[in-house]
């Protein structure tokens, strides 16, 4: 049989706050929310199980989608399902959309968190490379008040985060930025169900240009970020370099592919080699230009 | 819930659980980490749910809170407290001749959906979320909703079959 820590189970911030003051690095309570990862932990076969328990169930403050002040706020607790049925989220962040269908199967999607998604910090965590292209921020809480962490900071090591061990998440911001465009490429073993061998999202918006038809606007603002390829979801900066205020024709698409390949460094694993990772991360990106750019 | 003087979460301790089960309000005193899966089968004697990878992988465990499949394997009891719960035991109809089986377990019967029996309360769980939702007889979209499902006997072609065919398309 599994492990069943004690778990409170608070039906207010305020409460939950209140159990979190008692929670510190050597002597964490550990939230869970849909429980798609931490139930994992209580059987005990992958590390210690947590000890201490606080559930977030019962807490609305952590729910909703709205679209307020240029940007789509997404509760802490919305779960895959939710997004993929948001009309926002469709309007505004189908990148998010096609990552949200990717993760598990429906049991999951039901059940999985946005929030855990970001507090759990997989290296190969779906949504987490689309945040940091869509430059997220994730709004934490604690009995000490709120802080906005920029998505790029919050990963700070392998599966450690900025989060203190009394604070929740709470939301995550998207800005909407008028004209941007973003896409999302998952390579696992099965199409539902698989942990990321490499996963990638890219955005970019096209640069002022004649009105004339044709793949000649250059693009700007470009963002390229990756998962399973290091410990950490990562952006891929010499990468965005290469494809920043040009236009993406076969020649940029061919030189940011060999570009990606010589700037991640991924390991072999029980899912995939570092060869394999890196030659698939190269030709996804090249296939994600070539798809956009229409050639 | 239980707390030591910091307000921390303690062990103990059975808390009494109210929800419906098939129909049927249960109460049950369980730790709040207890799985949804033990309750039911341990506490509740509902044997039909079953255990396979205790880790979301292979959706043997498939029950429906509030309507939607979830793995039950995945789920505190704790988190259920007011929810509807239903599973493999619930779909079959009472009837002054006995119970009769549902639609889509008549089909999975036609069809051949079914072979040592592990996956099948999960599937027929799945399945049935899945044409309460309007799903079709669409093979791309049967096969999205049972993803999370596996099967080592039957190849699912049969399964798949056995959806459409209680979906209203015979194929
Ligand atoms: C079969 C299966 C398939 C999966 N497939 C995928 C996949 O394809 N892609 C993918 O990325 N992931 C996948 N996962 C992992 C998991 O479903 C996701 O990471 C999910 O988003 C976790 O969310 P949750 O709400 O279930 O997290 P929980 O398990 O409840 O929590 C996860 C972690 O986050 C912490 N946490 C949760 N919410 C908060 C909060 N608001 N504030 C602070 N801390 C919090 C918890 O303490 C815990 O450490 C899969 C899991 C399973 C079991």
């Amino acid at each position: 049989m599994p492990v069943e820590p004690p778990i409170a189970t608070p039906t207010s911030l305020a409460d939950a706050y209140a159990v979190l003051a008692g929670s510190t690095a050597d002597d964490p309570i550990t939230p869970i929310a849909g429980g798609t990862d931490v139930m994992v932990r209580i059987t005990g076969e992958i590390g210690a199980p947590p000890a201490r328990m606080v559930d977030l169930s019962r807490l609305d403050a952590l729910r909703g989608i709205t679209v307020d002040g240029g940007a789509v706020i997404l509760g802490a607790r919305t779960t895959y399902t939710e997004i993929r049925r948001s009309d926002a989220c469709r309007e505004h962040l189908p990148a998010l959309v096609a990552a949200a269908a990717t993760i598990g199967a429906a049991q999951i999607q039901n059940r999985g968190t946005l929030g855990g998604n970001i507090a759990n910090a997989s290296p190969a965590g779906d949504t987490l490379p689309v945040l940091l292209v869509l430059d997220a921020e994730v709004i934490v809480g604690g009995a000490r008040g709120e802080r906005s962490i920029p998505v790029a900071d919050f990963w700070v090591a392998y599966r450690r985060t900025a989060l203190a061990p009394d604070e929740l998440i709470l939301r995550i911001r998207i800005p909407v930025a008028g004209g941007r465009e973003a896409r999302f490429r998952k390579i696992g073993t099965r199409r539902a169900q698989a942990i990321s061998k490499v996963v990638l999202a890219l955005a970019w918006r096209e640069g002022p240009g004649a009105a004339t038809a044709g793949p000649a606007r250059a693009w700007t603002d470009v963002r390229l970020a990756l998962g399973s390829v290091a410990d950490r979801p990562i952006r891929a900066r010499a990468t965005e370099a290469v494809l920043e205020g040009v236009a993406p024709t076969p020649a940029t698409a061919n030189a940011a592919a060999e570009a990606l390949a010589a700037e991640i460094h991924p390991i072999d694993d029980v899912r995939s080699t570092a060869d394999y990772r890196r030659a698939v991360a190269a030709r996804a990106l090249h296939r994600m230009i070539r798809d956009a750019a229409g050639w | 819930m239980t707390s030591d003087p910091a307000g921390r979460p303690e062990p103990d301790s059975a808390v009494t659980w109210r929800f419906s089960v098939n129909g049927d309000p249960v109460e049950v005193a369980a730790p709040g980490m207890r799985r949804l899966l033990d309750v039911l089968r341990e506490e509740l004697a509902l044997t039909g749910t079953k255990e396979g990878c205790g880790e979301g992988e292979c959706g043997a465990c498939t029950v429906l809170v509030d309507g939607v499949p979830v793995d039950s394997c995945l789920v505190p009891v704790c988190q259920v407290e007011g929810a509807r719960i239903a599973t493999v035991e619930g779909l079959a109809e009472p009837s002054p001749e006995g119970l009769v089986l549902d639609q889509l377990q008549q089909a999975f019967l036609e069809a051949g959906g079914a072979q040592c029996g592990i996956c099948t309360p999960g599937m027929l769980m799945a399945a049935r979320a899945y044409l309460d939702d309007g799903g079709t007889a669409d093979e791309d979209a049967i096969r999205e909703a049972i993803a999370g499902n596996l099967c080592r006997c039957t190849g699912y072609t049969k399964i798949v079959d056995a959806i459409a065919i209680a979906a209203g398309g015979r194929r």
